[in-house]
């Protein structure tokens, strides 16, 4: 521990901590703007400069590491004039039509302008004469140069977390621009869409490409039977949006919002995961039994599917051939559904409210069909929903709850978690060991503890039925490279793996609700969003996928049994290896 | 794809020698690239592919660093390379007409080749023959303390 003094306050602090989190712990907030705990530490847009007694110049705080006797000023004229003009110029050369941008009133950049007092713009902005285009070619992501404030945030998700990196900065001095390789769109690059730079950007520069006007227009048509359907992580960002705390799970007021929206039906994506389960469960235990390709990996994170087969093409066959839940449940609602309810399936309209921009591209892939038709028609994000309901003048957070609709509405606790990190191995876990013991687990025994957290690799060998089953769980698309080259070098080996493309799983994904710097460096998202999908699961009375009763009716009535010829067709899908530029 | 990109296998072979070499040292891809520069004359896709499966670097890193340096170029240089001092002192003395005088002659703007690949117009910084001002080269030849109305006949030189 180490005596320091920021503004006459006297702390004791571990030596080392930066002066930025050594202020935060009295009380006092330092501005930043291109920081990110553990993500982009740089020192770069010196919005965070301290004065230091006996340094010459200003200090960027938040790489500047403390040591006994440190005294800072964080609030001194001169820091305050500094400050003021880097944010100026940072705005000189900002694409600043707030009004029109969907980060509005969720923009670091605005809210620290708000903060420094900023009344006018001293600077002309050379944006405003010769405007970068826009790249809006990708289906899941829209990247707008001029709003972009080369924080390099997203570059760094993009290279060193997701080990991704088709974007990155190029040109020098004022020309400087993050982008991609010779000037190319991102869907010409190997971007698998994660959207994780869009989670990370402080202002409108990433976006999702929005799906928000098809879905009204859907819903005003008469003639169409629109369904939506949320995924297991939406409901535990939601709230965020409506300034309910991190954590929370409002779903039953999910539910009553989108019935308001004007959806014909609102079905929970989880009946979707428990149906997963019970093709990836069958697929594993005959792959085991059989002796086919081990390991065998889950196919349920697009963006992850997209990296495989332009990085890891001679992991394809170990790829799941399951196709996603969202994407299952839409072949469900266009085939069997349709006939049950005498509905034409080419009036059903589908919506996939996902955590998620790379469903946005995975529901187009041409693979995704059934009969012709697209599983999904249209993938929200948890961000585009929360603005529709904005839209419609809802107040979420003081709705009745209401029930997903029948007879899909019964999901169990294991299609809930697939929303974490490991959720969908332990959901994978539960139905494989009711099957190999031919008994049904006790609640007591149907935790898997060891593949729960928010570690980028997690492994652990569970004993079923006298079977030990090696498996292995990486979030995170760096996490899930240094696996593969384990295998690959034929250090490790495993039966089964889960790879979620994003950090802590679809919880942290790219389409959820983004939360700034100021709350995203000190409070763990993943982990606090990810109790709450374990809470939910805890409170459901159905926590095992092959116990959801209308899994149960579908292969009574309609496929047979999992892994049958219908359901193959209808249900599983292939992958292709892609170049790279 | 850049137009006219033309391989050998001689060039090939020798840009895949210079980076197996350089494989295993850590910061070596700025020497890979002088290297490749020197091979191709020029850096286009198809080049910096090669060195960014081959040194295990992303390309957009590799876009990145190429486009930093003025040293590296995106596009092919042509047999004669003409390179216009615009430092202080050829500044003051005028480079910057020399300058459009050239790209008046060969139709050209600065970076880029004519079409028959002949000339390829460029401003550098301080060539360091300050005396000589106003300067510009081509390739080895130096010439200076001309003016615009010198370019036509110094041009005819390298035309047939």
């Amino acid at each position: 521990m180490v005596n320091i003094k920021i503004d006459g306050i006297a702390l004791q602090v571990e030596e080392g901590i930066t002066i930025l989190e050594a202020a935060k712990r009295a009380n006092i907030k330092i501005p930043t703007l291109c920081f990110l705990k553990d993500i982009n530490e740089i020192g770069a847009c010196r919005m965070c400069v301290v004065e230091i007694k006996g340094a010459r110049a200003l200090q960027a705080a938040c790489v500047y590491p403390v040591a006994e006797g440190l005294e800072v000023l964080t609030n001194s004229e001169k820091v305050r004039k500094a400050r003021k003009v880097t944010l100026e110029l940072i705005l000189s050369n900002h694409d600043r039509s707030c009004l029109t941008c969907p980060r509005s009133e969720n923009c670091e950049l605005q809210t620290l302008s708000k903060e420094l007092n900023i009344k006018e713009i001293r600077f002309p902005s050379l944006s405003d004469k010769a405007p970068m285009p826009i790249d809006d070619m990708s289906p899941s992501i829209v990247r707008n140069p001029n709003k972009c404030i080369l924080c390099r945030r997203c570059v760094s998700m993009c290279k060193n977390v997701q080990t991704v990196s088709v974007i990155d900065t190029m040109e020098r001095g004022f020309r400087t621009v993050v982008g991609c390789a010779f000037d190319k769109a991102l869907v010409q690059t190997p971007c698998v869409a994660c959207g994780q730079c869009i989670a990370v950007c402080p202002v409108g520069a990433l976006t999702e490409k929005s799906a928000i006007d098809d879905v009204w227009a859907a819903i005003a048509d008469p003639d169409k039977h629109v369904i939506f359907q949320t995924a297991p992580a939406v409901r535990v960002s939601i709230g965020e949006a409506f300034g309910m705390p991190i954590g929370s799970r409002p779903t039953g007021k999910m539910v009553t919002a989108i019935r308001m929206l004007g959806a014909d039906k609102v079905f929970d994506t989880n009946t979707g995961a428990d149906l997963t389960i019970m093709e990836e469960g069958t697929e594993l235990l005959e792959r085991i039994k059989n002796g086919g390709k081990l390991p065998m990996i889950t196919s349920c994170s697009p963006g992850w599917i997209k990296f495989c087969e332009h990085n890891y093409p001679d992991f394809l066959d170990n790829l799941s051939s399951c196709k996603s839940p969202h994407q299952m449940l839409g072949a469900v609602l266009k085939t069997y559904y349709a006939q049950k309810m005498g509905i034409d399936p080419e009036s059903i309209y589908v919506v996939s409210v996902m955590p998620c921009t790379a469903k946005k591209y995975e529901s187009k892939r041409s693979e995704m069909k059934v009969n012709g038709l697209c599983d999904v028609d249209a993938v929200l994000t948890t961000r585009e929903l929360s603005q529709m309901i904005k839209e419609s003048g809802i107040d979420l957070p003081n709705l009745a709850d209401s029930d997903f609709d029948n007879p899909l509405g019964n999901a169990s606790g294991a299609g809930v978690i697939f929303g974490a990190t490991g959720g969908v191995m332990e959901a994978a876990l539960r139905t494989v060991a009711d099957v190999l013991t031919g008994e049904s687990a006790p609640a007591d025994k149907i935790e898997y503890h060891a593949v729960r957290g928010v570690e980028g690799i997690k492994e652990a060998t569970v004993n079923i039925a006298g079977k030990d089953i090696r498996v292995a769980v990486a979030s995170g698309l760096g996490n899930a490279r240094k696996l593969l080259d384990a295998i690959r070098a034929g250090e490790a080996n495993y039966d089964f793996i889960e790879i979620m493309a994003c950090p802590g799983g679809c919880v942290n994904g790219g389409g959820q609700i983004i939360q700034p710097s100021s709350i995203r460096s000190w409070t763990d998202l993943r982990a606090v969003r990810a109790a709450a999908a374990y809470q939910e699961d805890c409170d459901l009375p159905i926590r095992k996928s092959h116990d959801n009763p209308f899994v149960k009716a579908l292969y009574d009535e309609y496929y047979g049994k999992p892994g049958s010829e219908k359901a193959h067709h209808e249900l599983h899908t292939h992958y292709y290896k892609r170049d790279n530029y | 794809m850049s137009i006219g990109f033309v391989d050998t296998e001689e060039k090939h072979s020798k840009l895949l020698a210079i980076i197996e070499e350089s494989k295993s040292k850590p910061g070596s891809l700025i020497h890979v690239l002088h290297e490749a520069q020197d091979i191709y004359g020029y850096l286009p896709i198809e080049v910096q592919k090669m060195i960014s499966e081959g040194l295990d670097i992303p390309l957009a890193e590799i876009y990145g660093v190429v486009t930093f340096y003025a040293q590296f170029s995106l596009k092919p240089k042509g047999e004669y390379r003409i390179s216009v001092c615009l430092g202080t002192a050829c500044y003051v003395k005028g480079s910057d007409k020399l300058l459009d005088k050239l790209k008046e002659e060969l139709h050209l703007e600065v970076g880029d080749c004519t079409a028959d690949g002949k000339f390829s117009l460029e401003a550098c910084r301080c060539i360091g023959a300050c005396g000589l001002a106003p300067v510009f080269t081509i390739n080895d030849d130096v010439y200076g303390r001309i003016g615009p109305d010198d370019v036509p006949g110094i041009l005819a030189k390298y035309k047939d």
